[in-house]
């Protein structure tokens, strides 16, 4: 029952943003009300799960995906998942309801909306995931729904840059997480969350442990917003401010500490670990609460206390003792209360003052007194001060410093700096709740302050009320769910802590007091007179000047590297692309030697070397004349092919000859329509060749001619081997029992690989879609708009056909008129040859394929001989039709197979006596193969008839209006 | 016959990389057929060349598969001539377009700078 619970929370609020994202973009109260259902329904079937997770240590849903890859779909809640998943899900309940009223009416909420839902199931897919890509795969989803709400005003250029910044940072961090992962599955011998954390000793006495550990650090320490990544959290301050308050204070920056705190089992411990997770801890913690001091923006003093506060979880994390591994899951979740409130709070100013200036804010209390009393309470939480949650996990935090297991040194350093921190941020605290609420009121504001709707408040206030729940009596508010959580990460290790309020005159309570004193002292002294505006001894050190300037680099770098390595130009480009081949392929023949194998050669018909002296001498001279004789080159290229086909005949392959016969026809057919578009390209007014194009033509000779001699050696070397018996002999022996018929290719194509060819045939249908869609808008270069030289001369000579201007009458009449008479007595004689090809496929050479192929060259040949005007005055042919008829047809045979329980395109065959007609053999592979039939007819015709009628567009007075619709 | 085979596939291969490695987009689709025609020979020749033992089963000879040439590479180029033709017409028609468009046929969209 669990799995099922588990499946719902994953899946809902994937569901939610996507209906979320289909609602009208004014449907500010429906998208709440849906928001809201989601994130409160997911909430309680979290809350729900608690005994059952308290009981069972873990609950999981396991899917199998790709079970030979290791790859599952795997869903785990242990103690510390219940927990971060329903602080999750809670915390995006309270900032929906915050956000319908923060969202301004002209705001297109379904995206907002949208995209909050999605990053709550990709962050809730974090913390529930039991498999460590699956993790990662999350992970990086949570870092683009991020991109996608900081930029969600992307009007303004700050909320692009800070959100580029962010998914830079946390994106390249999770590509870096991504790599220690594989490592640590790697080093495990699996994925699965269990098995790895079960090879703890195995992890850290492998040699990749330091590489590992580097990984996993550059993910969370981005994640995270730690020192030296930490410049990205105040620029995505940018964002909404309910986005602020959920992603990035209280959940997703919690992603880099709740892996960390996850892995810690199996990767703390160590002194790599502590110099590097508490060094990034402690600098983050001390570095950012001095920055927090001196911000303008009440987002900005928000967003460095919020650095600093995981600089303290971190460090927590890093020194390496379980009690501190406790004290940091208790912040975890702290922190998210007060500072998710505290950001809930600096939006309503914003909202009903204009404005988050600190210099010009002053004095509200008196227009906003529960805005302001609320504020109050969280920041004092934030400080420190007693009887509020803050107190409690900085007090354990305290006592942990001061018991370190290190030398001595560093237990003298890190309680001085701790209080320090401690200092600044009771200092940052006091400035943020006394610049804002205290004071003369202020007189310049954009609007007039008053208190917000309660509904905005009262996520707030909720907030508040579990900061001072758990501060005053923590053992019976949270003491069991935070034991929960903490046995689940360490099992047997848990050590015993008491949440006590009062603990009796200790030393962290002392460095508690000096904190709070000093820290008020501070600002009394420093801020309560300060104008300045900029950061003293740090202004200098700037992390957005340094990504900046890196970004410049990397961006440069790439254009350079762009430039000397590839080019613009398309002859270069293939020429690299061919010589980069011939290259390769030259040091391996020469590395490992070529040689002709000893398979016994066919005796020599000299037939066959005239037949390639011929069609090797076409293909030479298409090389030569393609430029300035194109009808030339296109005659010779269909001698190429001719001879192509023939060989197919030679070498017993009349299929491949049939298809590749028509293909040509039509092939010539299609560029010859093409050519009229084509500028006139003429040698004698070309100019005169120099030098360079010479020695260009020269290279391009030897590079081709090797190329050509290195192709027909490969093909000589496979040729003189014996052949390798694959899956030819299967296909042989099974094509008359499995397949019912006789010829081998045509029951490969439309039986045993029939999904291949109906894939195929797919694409000839949209191609030949593209095609006519490309047509419709083309627009022919104004010097081939006239009538084509020819043609007027013709006109002038009096003998143009004039078919093309009446198309009215029975025959073309003039020139045309005796091969007219014969065209149309082809037609009906070739449809017949075409159903022969089709009906005979399956047995003799023929087919689809072939069939489809004459019957689109007897229409186009109508088209040709009769013009397009007379042959469409006569002859609708909906091509359209033909394509959408034949991949129905194609379909429905396979489609039939699956309704009577066999795979897709399993073909059934009947054969039995009918009355009057006579043995009869009836099998589903033809309605298959009729279908390939008339898409193949539909596709050519389409294609043929599109370019065929841009003729008639530069004389519009002969169009016919409404063909080929 | 192997070796004209060969010899065959050479000379088309040949021809049509020249012409793949021309300015103008006639020259370039010219030099991609006779490429395909080299590439489908190739193919085919990879189940080795046999005269007279069409894939046709003789139901009197029954389907001994050493009587037969081998049809799975026939298959693969059956299909394969067919969607090179497609793709010959999608190039055909980009290429019209392009040419309307920027009023050059060069490959590049635009006329080189003389030097």
């Amino acid at each position: 029952m669990a799995a099922m619970e588990l499946a719902l929370i994953f899946f809902l609020p994937f569901a939610g943003s996507l209906c979320a994202a289909f609602l009208p973009s004014n449907a500010r109260n429906a998208e709440a009300w849906l928001a809201g259902f989601v994130a409160l329904g997911t909430t309680l079937v979290i809350a729900a799960l608690y005994p059952q997770v308290s009981a069972e240590g873990v609950v999981r849903l396991n899917v199998p995906w790709a079970p030979a890859l290791g790859l599952d779909i795997s869903l785990r809640m242990d103690g510390f998942a219940w927990l971060f998943a329903l602080l999750v899900s809670g915390m995006g309940t309270l900032v929906v309801v915050y956000a319908r009223y923060y969202m301004s009416p002209t705001d297109p909420v379904p995206r907002f909306f949208s995209f909050l839902l999605a990053f709550m199931g990709a962050m809730l897919g974090v913390v529930l995931s039991g498999h460590l890509i699956q993790m990662v795969m999350f992970w990086e989803m949570t870092s683009l729904a991020s991109f996608m709400l900081i930029a969600y005003w992307h009007h303004r250029a700050d909320a692009r840059r800070g959100a580029r910044m962010a998914l830079t940072v946390t994106g390249a961090g999770g590509l870096a997480l991504f790599g220690g992962v594989l490592l640590l599955g790697h080093i495990a011998g699996s994925y699965d969350l269990d098995a790895v954390l079960a090879a703890s000793a195995q992890i850290q006495a492998h040699p990749w442990y330091p590489a590992v550990l580097a990984l996993v650090a550059l993910g969370a320490l981005t994640k995270s917003a730690q020192f030296p990544f930490h410049f990205w959290l105040p620029h995505a301050m940018a964002a909404p401010t309910p986005v602020s308050a959920y992603l990035h204070s209280a959940t997703m920056v919690k992603a880099g500490v709740f892996l960390l705190a996850r892995l810690w089992p199996i990767l703390a411990g160590t002194d790599a670990w502590f110099w590097i997770i508490g060094g990034a801890g402690l600098c983050s913690l001390v570095l950012a609460g001095y920055l927090a001091m001196f911000q303008q923006d009440m987002k900005g003093v928000l967003a460095y206390s919020t650095i600093s506060h995981l600089g303290l979880i971190t460090l927590l994390l890093g020194m390496n003792s379980e009690l501190a591994l406790v004290a940091a899951v208790f912040h975890i979740a702290n922190h998210a209360t007060f500072k998710a409130s505290l950001f809930m709070a600096a939006g309503i100013v914003d909202h009903e003052t204009g404005t988050r200036d600190l210099g010009r804010l002053s004095g509200l209390s008196r227009a906003m007194p529960i805005t302001a009393a609320l504020a109050a309470v969280a920041a004092a939480a934030m400080a420190g001060v007693p009887l509020l949650n803050g107190f409690l996990s900085k007090e354990m935090f305290f006592a942990e410093t001061i018991f370190l297991d290190r030398p001595d040194w560093q237990r003298i350093a890190l309680p001085l700096a701790a209080t320090l921190a401690g200092v600044f941020s009771v200092a940052y605290s006091l400035r943020l709740i006394h610049q804002v609420f205290f004071g003369p009121p202020a007189r310049d504001l954009p609007h007039v302050p008053q208190e917000p709707t309660r509904w905005m408040l009262l996520p707030s206030a909720l907030l508040v009320a579990a900061c001072v729940l758990v501060g005053v009596i923590p053992e019976h508010v949270i003491g069991d769910y935070l034991r929960t959580a903490t046995d689940a990460l360490l099992g047997a290790d848990a050590p015993a802590y008491s949440l006590a309020v009062w603990h009796g005159f200790t030393t962290p309570l002392l460095m508690s007091v000096v904190a709070l004193c000093g820290g008020s002292l501070l600002y009394a002294v420093a801020f309560a007179r300060r104008r300045a505006t900029t950061v003293p001894l740090l202004e200098a050190i700037d992390g957005r000047r340094i990504f900046d300037a890196l970004m410049t680099g990397v961006t440069s770098g790439a254009e350079w590297a762009m430039r000397r390595l590839s080019s613009h130009r398309l002859q270069m480009q293939m020429m690299l692309l061919f010589a980069v081949a011939l290259g390769g392929a030259a040091l391996l023949a020469l590395s490992g030697g070529i040689g002709w194998g000893t398979r016994p050669t066919l005796p020599l018909d000299p037939a066959f070397a005239l037949l390639w002296v011929i069609g090797g001498t076409c293909a030479l001279a298409v090389a030569w004349q393609a430029k300035y004789h194109r009808l030339a080159a296109v005659a010779f290229a269909g001698g190429a092919g001719l001879a192509t086909s023939l060989t197919f005949v030679w070498l017993s392959a009349p299929d491949l000859a049939l298809t590749q016969l028509t293909v040509e026809v039509v092939t010539t057919v299609l560029i010859l329509l093409g050519l009229r578009w084509l500028p006139r390209r003429d040698e004698r007014i070309a100019g005169r060749g120099g030098t360079s194009p010479r020695l260009r033509r020269l290279r391009d000779v030897l590079v081709a001619g090797a190329c050509g001699l290195g192709i027909a050696a490969l093909a000589y070397a496979v040729l003189t081997r014996p052949g390798v018996d694959g899956l030819a002999p299967f296909f042989v022996q099974a094509s008359l029992p499995q397949g019912g018929g006789l010829n081998v290719v045509n029951v490969i194509l439309v039986d045993f690989r029939g999904f291949d060819t109906f894939g195929e045939i797919t694409v000839l249908g949209i191609v030949a879609l593209t095609v006519f869609a490309l047509l419709r808008r083309f627009r022919p270069a104004p010097e081939s708009m006239p009538l084509p030289r020819q043609q007027r001369e013709q006109a002038a000579a009096g003998d143009a056909p004039p078919s093309r201007v009446h198309g009215g009458e029975l025959l073309p009449a003039g020139l045309m008129m005796l091969p007219a008479v014969l065209a149309r007595l082809l037609l009906p004689l070739a449809m017949l040859v075409s159903l022969f090809f089709l009906l005979r496929g399956h047995n003799a050479p023929g087919g689809g394929f072939v069939g489809g192929l004459v019957l689109a060259t007897a229409v186009i040949l109508q088209y040709m001989v009769g013009g397009t005007a007379w042959v469409e005055s006569r002859l609708r042919i909906h091509p359209l039709y033909w394509i959408a008829a034949g991949l129905l047809a194609a379909a429905v045979a396979g489609i039939g197979a699956a309704l009577a329980g066999a795979p897709f395109l399993t073909s059934k065959a009947w054969h039995g006596e009918l009355p009057w007609i006579g043995e009869l053999h009836l099998s589903s592979v033809l309605v298959f193969d009729l279908g390939v039939y008339m898409l193949v007819v539909g596709a050519t015709v389409l294609m043929l008839v599109a370019i065929a009628h841009q003729s008639l567009r530069s004389h519009p007075h002969k169009s016919v209006p409404g063909a080929l619709r | 016959m192997e070796i004209v085979f060969a010899l065959a596939i050479g000379v088309l291969a040949g021809s049509g990389i020249y012409l793949l490695l021309r300015p103008r987009t006639f020259q370039f689709i010219m030099g991609l057929s006779l490429l395909s025609y080299a590439v489908n020979l190739f193919i085919f020749g990879m189940g080795r060349l046999r005269t007279g033992a069409a894939p046709v089963i003789d139901p009197a000879r029954g389907a001994d598969p050493a009587l037969y040439a081998d049809p799975v590479p026939q298959a693969l180029v059956l299909t394969a001539i067919v969607i090179g033709f497609a793709v010959t017409a999608l190039f055909l028609v980009v290429l019209l377009a392009a040419r309307g468009l920027a009023g050059t046929d060069h490959v590049d969209g635009r006329e080189p700078e003389r030097e």
